[in-house]
């Protein structure tokens, strides 16, 4: 390609925002995240798929932004992890859950536990342990041990098992 | 580990694509990107041309046809696990995709790119082996099926022309009641298979096995059919000795080594879980 840099414009919705610019077509959903809108919540380490840091949520279901060209997300909704919270600052279950139960050290992988564990629980508040362990088998931590993340969870689900009852 | 420059291409048509593979060279085709994404940003893959084919009209549909499943080549491994005709039809589908990478990676990953990507220790190869799989090739010279067992050339090699796409995959799923068994062992869920096992068991009202298939992958570029284990199988009662029996034709496969892991303990696992996915089968096929 001797260099030349081929850009596209996309227009895709952010956290429920519009947002419209020009893209690198080799650029990655998550640089374009971080270094074009700034959204530097969500993080990047391996780049290949394998740590999860960088998840984010696509048309309501948890992907990596780092295995997604940005120019493909013309035209989809994205959530990431600063799209969690209320506009009002009201922090999502989820996250409530992270800060009661400890559910983080160094918070590097926090982003992408935050916005796998928000899609599977909005999909299924109902998840026991063992499908909560699966759903972040994806997400690498190195502090933890998970113990706190898996309790962080629960109490989560059941706080949105709550809500919807309309016992919240 | 960012990807090196190319030229981006995304057809909204089966015809724009076949155009598009006739007249550029050096292209890569994106699916679901969860194997070539990383390729591109580890700089494996460094192609002129990247042909998106996400917006193609048509490419994810599951619909059942005359003797089987048909599933578009772009049909996400998420959807597979969640569709009622997969369920009804080829549940051991369901079953396998639950060991493929993880949640978020079954949110992109498509069935038909796995089947083009083939790693040799891919579940979904091993499921389409399981049920003789046709599949779907459109190309310049016209449309063609090959068989999944004439479908991989070598290591991660598919019979696909450079100029040719994988549109969609017929699974020739069984007719009336059978039992499944998916068994896999890796290192933790979602690594790589070391090695994976599919078994379909049909039997009859005493019990008597009446249809076998076994396919097994990790032990080899392809998925294996142990046809000899399968015919043995037919006639017999499906009782925890036949099947024993039937997995021990496991250990006389040629299997491959690596760095990590040698042929040998490949073999031992191979018959510990083609044994494991027999009684699995066996066991629903009663009902």
């Amino acid at each position: 390609m001797d260099g030349i840099e081929e850009t596209r414009r996309i227009r895709l919705v952010v956290n429920g925002k519009t947002v419209e610019r020009a893209v690198s077509v080799r650029k990655h959903l998550g640089d374009f995240l971080r270094e074009d809108l700034r959204l530097t919540g969500t993080h990047l380490a391996c780049e290949h798929g394998v740590c999860g840091a960088c998840t984010i949520i696509i048309d309501g279901v948890p992907a990596r932004s780092c295995l997604m060209l940005a120019v493909q997300a013309d035209g989809l909704n994205i959530r990431t992890v600063e799209g969690l919270a209320e506009p009002d600052g009201t922090l999502h279950p989820i996250q409530d859950a992270f800060h009661e139960k400890h559910g983080l050290q160094c918070g590097f992988c926090t982003p992408g536990m935050l916005t796998t564990l928000a899609a599977v629980l909005e999909e299924n508040p109902e998840i026991d342990e063992a499908g909560i362990r699966e759903a972040i088998s994806g997400n690498i931590c190195r502090c933890t041990g998970y113990e706190t993340i898996v309790d962080a969870a629960l109490s989560a689900a059941a706080t949105m098992r709550q809500a919807a009852r309309g016992g919240l | 580990m960012k990807a090196p420059p190319f030229a981006y291409h995304d057809p909204r048509s089966v015809d724009e694509l076949k155009g598009l593979l006739a007249s550029l060279e050096n292209v890569r085709i994106l699916a679901g990107g969860q194997s070539l994404m990383p390729m591109l940003n580890m700089r494996y893959a460094m192609p002129d041309h990247v042909i998106d084919i996400n917006r193609v009209a048509g490419l994810d549909d599951v619909r059942k046809v005359e003797g089987g499943l048909r599933i578009g080549a772009m049909t996400r491994q998420r959807t597979l696990e969640r569709d009622p005709l997969v369920a009804a039809h080829a549940p051991i589908l369901a079953e396998a995709l639950h060991w493929v990478g993880h949640v978020q990676t079954r949110s992109r990953g498509t069935f038909g790119g796995s089947l083009c990507h083939l790693d040799p220790s891919s579940e979904q190869p091993c499921t389409a082996a399981l049920y003789d799989a046709t599949l779907h090739v459109a190309g310049p010279r016209g449309d063609r099926d090959v068989s999944i067992h004439d479908w991989v050339l070598g290591y991660m090699t598919p019979a696909l022309e450079p100029d040719e796409a994988l549109v969609a995959v017929t699974l020739h799923t069984w007719d009336g009641r059978y039992g499944y068994g998916f068994e896999e062992f890796a290192r933790r869920h979602g690594d790589y298979a070391i090695v994976c096992t599919g078994a379909l068991l049909a039997t009859d009202a005493s019990g008597t096995i009446t249809r076998a298939a076994l396919s097994i992958a990790g032990v080899d570029v392809r998925p294996v059919r142990l046809s000899e284990a399968e015919a043995m199988l037919v006639g017999k009662p499906a009782d925890a000795a036949t099947l024993a029996a039937a997995a021990e034709i496991a250990r006389g496969i040629d299997c491959m080594s690596d760095a990590q892991i040698s042929g040998d303990y490949r073999r031992r696992l191979a018959v510990a879980m083609v044994k494991r996915a027999l009684t699995k089968a066996a066991e629903r096929a009663k009902g």
